[in-house]
């Protein structure tokens, strides 16, 4: 942590994402829109041009898409004859009536595959930050998984779990399971798998400062008799929890948002509101459905990240922790 | 899609693409100029005033489904040779509802998809691209071989009749296959897809429409002519089925792995999957057709109003008609094909000299093989796969998806 490091919301991130965080600049020369000293107009407008070709980038890529999609939800019309341009905002409380309890369970499962990898990954983060020798060799293990492509990691471990397969069967023969337990196809295998993506990004944001930890700040603790236990849970932790916020943040949203890893680890009662957005689409070409059910699911996660950001610990994490 | 055109297009007619409109992705850009999407209809056109004028320009490109010819391509290598067109082949059909969503923005707006000749099946899709004018209109002069081979069953299909926009490729039977390794029963019914003794173990395909066929069968009542009430009571069975734990998962076509190691005991299959994975990895799974009856469906070879090379397409059609190129076909793919010839090609090739004794053991299998050639009364208890009218598909699919998606 850093004190002289003001908290920042996201779009301020975003502006000064590319120069680099504030804390590395010499204090007093904070460039930036409308922070700088007056001076010739030409270099009041230098900051805005430099920043044009983001705003170009996020203009093209995510502002009109965005309203694309928006004006789609509204159209009225059929699959057969076509949709033309409405106020038919009926379609909104539609979708939701249809299809609120897969939106519930896409929430649900990104929650705990969050705490999964919050409850894995903080350890491991915290084992190869205070006690690894190679800390490159165990990063680069961590990060291995994601140079696997996604589909082959998901056979893999159909494969893996299969009823009677690596896993199960040894443990079915010696009777420590029933015959009849299974883990594909159940909420749990569906869990597991997000987590296991979704890994890296949280192993990684704490690793990122538990390394800055001073070392110091820990033998002070010891000098003032803490345990290791109370050490850890005093001292250690609460510095941690910047990195933990940023890491639950880049695993809560795509996690909620997946839908691959249900259909593949999943089974009849773990449909996640990806899969009936893509039925709506594709199948049904009901695509102001479709539109409306993709706004509905991005206004929630938006919600989620921003009350996310507003806590404290997560606002200091944010310049921290994003890489 | 920035290829030249080789093939003379013919000229735009008045009120083709009155209105310009985008779908599916390209809708955004038409949504925002305050355009709408989708439904827009070519106009209709005759076979003749749709050839008029086309010539062979010594190429194509060919759509098709994974693991629906030989790696080696044999057939596409002999009709280069014959006719020196080559032929582009890409596996590109992996469902028919992805490939469609895929190619209807272009076909919407009049242009080509990047395929001359496609194979989808005679389902909702096809329903939809017919109701759109978005297939060219076949003339049946350009192909003698489906006149002259073709099995009357095949010409008269309720989606399509008298082959005006497509022609078969293969067919296949929606059943039941199981693994004996963990059924110590035989399976003969449909009703023992509901069996609680085989909870978790059983899957169904995800499919709407095929799933619904099976969910009306069980209660004796033909997929053909069913209509709302039926098929409420029908989602109700299925409904009934998935939450009294039976059902494992809804499966697109990646059933077979789990039949064979034991997750799944017993599954709805189609039957050329079976007998593909029983050469080739050694199982022995079984495939029958159930007593309360079980349905046919074909892939069609069709070729889109806005293709580039359509006359390369339909002589490609043709060949694959011809019984030595469906006996080849039939050989690798176990599939049924359309040309009842194929049987005897497969056993004159069989009697021939020169041929190994697992050759000849392989050939004389798939001729003999009721999957490949139905008998008479396998076909009686088949129901011919009608799709649902457009008018009540979304109706249809959203009651069975409910049921899948739940």
């Amino acid at each position: 942590m850093d004190d002289r490091s003001p908290p920042r919301t996201g779009a301020e991130l975003q502006r000064s994402g590319p120069q680099g965080g504030a804390r590395r600049r010499p204090p007093g020369q904070q460039g930036g829109p409308g922070a700088g000293p007056a001076g010739p107009r030409g270099a009041r407008a230098l900051p805005y041009l430099l920043a044009a070709p983001a705003w170009l980038w996020l203009a093209a890529f995510f502002i009109v898409p965005m309203g694309a999609m928006l004006s789609l939800s509204l159209m009225d019309g059929d699959s057969v004859q076509g949709y033309a341009p409405a106020w038919n905002t009926g379609v909104y409380a539609e979708v939701w009536a249809a299809h609120s309890g897969q939106i519930a369970r896409s929430l649900l499962y990104g929650a705990c595959a969050t705490l999964v990898c919050a409850a894995v990954g903080v350890p491991t983060a915290y084992w190869i930050a205070f006690r690894s020798r190679r800390k490159g060799l165990w990063l680069f293990l961590i990060l291995l998984p994601l140079l696997v492509p996604f589909v082959l990691r998901m056979v893999s471990w159909q494969a893996l779990l299969a009823d009677d397969g690596l896993l199960l069967g040894p443990l079915k023969d010696l009777a420590l399971l029933p015959g009849g337990a299974r883990v594909l196809t159940t909420a749990p295998a569906v869990v597991f798998g997000l987590a296991h993506t979704f890994f890296p990004f949280m192993v990684l944001p704490v690793y990122t400062v538990l390394a800055r930890v001073d070392g110091t700040v820990v033998e002070a603790a010891r000098d003032l008799y803490a345990g290791p236990l109370q050490t850890l849970l005093a001292v250690v932790l609460p510095l941690a929890r910047p990195g933990v916020a940023a890491g639950a943040i880049m695993v809560f949203v795509p996690a909620a948002a997946d839908y691959v890893t249900a259909e593949t680890l999943g089974g009849a009662h773990t449909a996640v509101v990806g899969s009936v957005i893509e039925d709506r689409y594709l199948v049904d070409h009901a695509y102001p459905a479709a539109a409306a059910l993709t706004a509905l699911v991005l206004v929630l996660l938006l919600a989620a990240v921003i009350a996310a950001v507003r806590v404290p610990a997560v606002r200091a994490a944010v310049p921290e922790g994003a890489p | 899609m920035a290829r030249p055109r080789s093939t003379p297009v013919p000229p735009p007619r008045p009120g083709r693409r009155a209105v310009r409109r985008g779908a599916g992705l390209a809708a955004a850009a038409w949504a925002l100029a305050g355009c709408g999407v989708g439904g827009s209809r070519a106009e209709p056109v005759t076979a003749a005033e749709f050839w008029d004028g086309k010539e062979s320009s010594g190429r194509l490109s060919f759509a098709n489904w994974p693991l629906y010819m030989d790696p080696e391509r044999a057939p596409l290598a002999a009709f280069t040779e014959e006719t020196g067109i080559a032929v582009d082949y890409d596996e590109a059909v992996q469902e028919n509802h992805s490939f469609y969503g895929r190619i209807r923005p272009a076909l919407e707006a009049g242009d080509p998809v990047g395929y001359d000749l496609m194979v989808l099946s005679g389902g909702i899709e096809l329903t939809r691209l017919l109701a759109q004018n978005h297939l060219a209109p076949l003339d049946h002069r350009m192909l003698p071989n489906l006149g002259a081979h073709v099995a009357d069953r095949y010409k008269r299909a309720a989606y399509d009749e008298g082959n005006r926009y497509t022609v078969p490729y293969a067919s296949g039977i929606t059943g039941i296959a199981y693994n004996p390794d963990y059924v110590d029963r035989e399976i003969t019914r449909i009703a023992d897809l509901w069996d609680p003794e085989f909870a978790g173990k059983v899957g169904m395909l995800a499919d709407p429409q095929e799933l619904a066929n099976y969910a009306l069968l069980l209660d004796g009542t033909a997929p053909a002519g069913s209509g709302r009430a039926d098929w409420e009571r029908a989602a109700d069975r299925l409904t009934e089925q998935r939450d009294a734990g039976i059902v494992r998962r809804y499966y697109e076509s990646d059933y077979i792995q789990p039949l064979s190691n034991g997750d799944l005991w017993l599954s709805m299959a189609w039957s050329g999957d079976v007998h593909q994975r029983n050469a080739e990895e050694g199982t022995r799974l079984e495939f029958v057709l159930p007593d309360e009856g079980a349905t046919l469906w074909s892939d069609l070879m069709m070729i889109p109003y806005t293709a580039e090379n359509p006359v390369d397409a339909a002589m490609l059609m043709d060949f694959l008609l011809a019984p030595e190129t469906a006996a080849q076909l039939a050989a690798e793919i176990a599939f049924i094909t359309p040309v009842p010839q194929a049987r005897d090609v497969l056993r004159e090739r069989a009697a021939a000299d020169g041929v190994s004794d697992a050759e000849r053991a392989e050939l004389e299998r798939t001729a003999d093989s009721p999957l490949v050639f139905p008998a008479a009364d396998d076909y009686d208890r088949l129901h011919d796969f009608v799709p649902v009218p457009l008018e009540q598909a979304e109706d249809f699919t959203a009651l069975f998806q409910s049921v899948t998606r739940s």
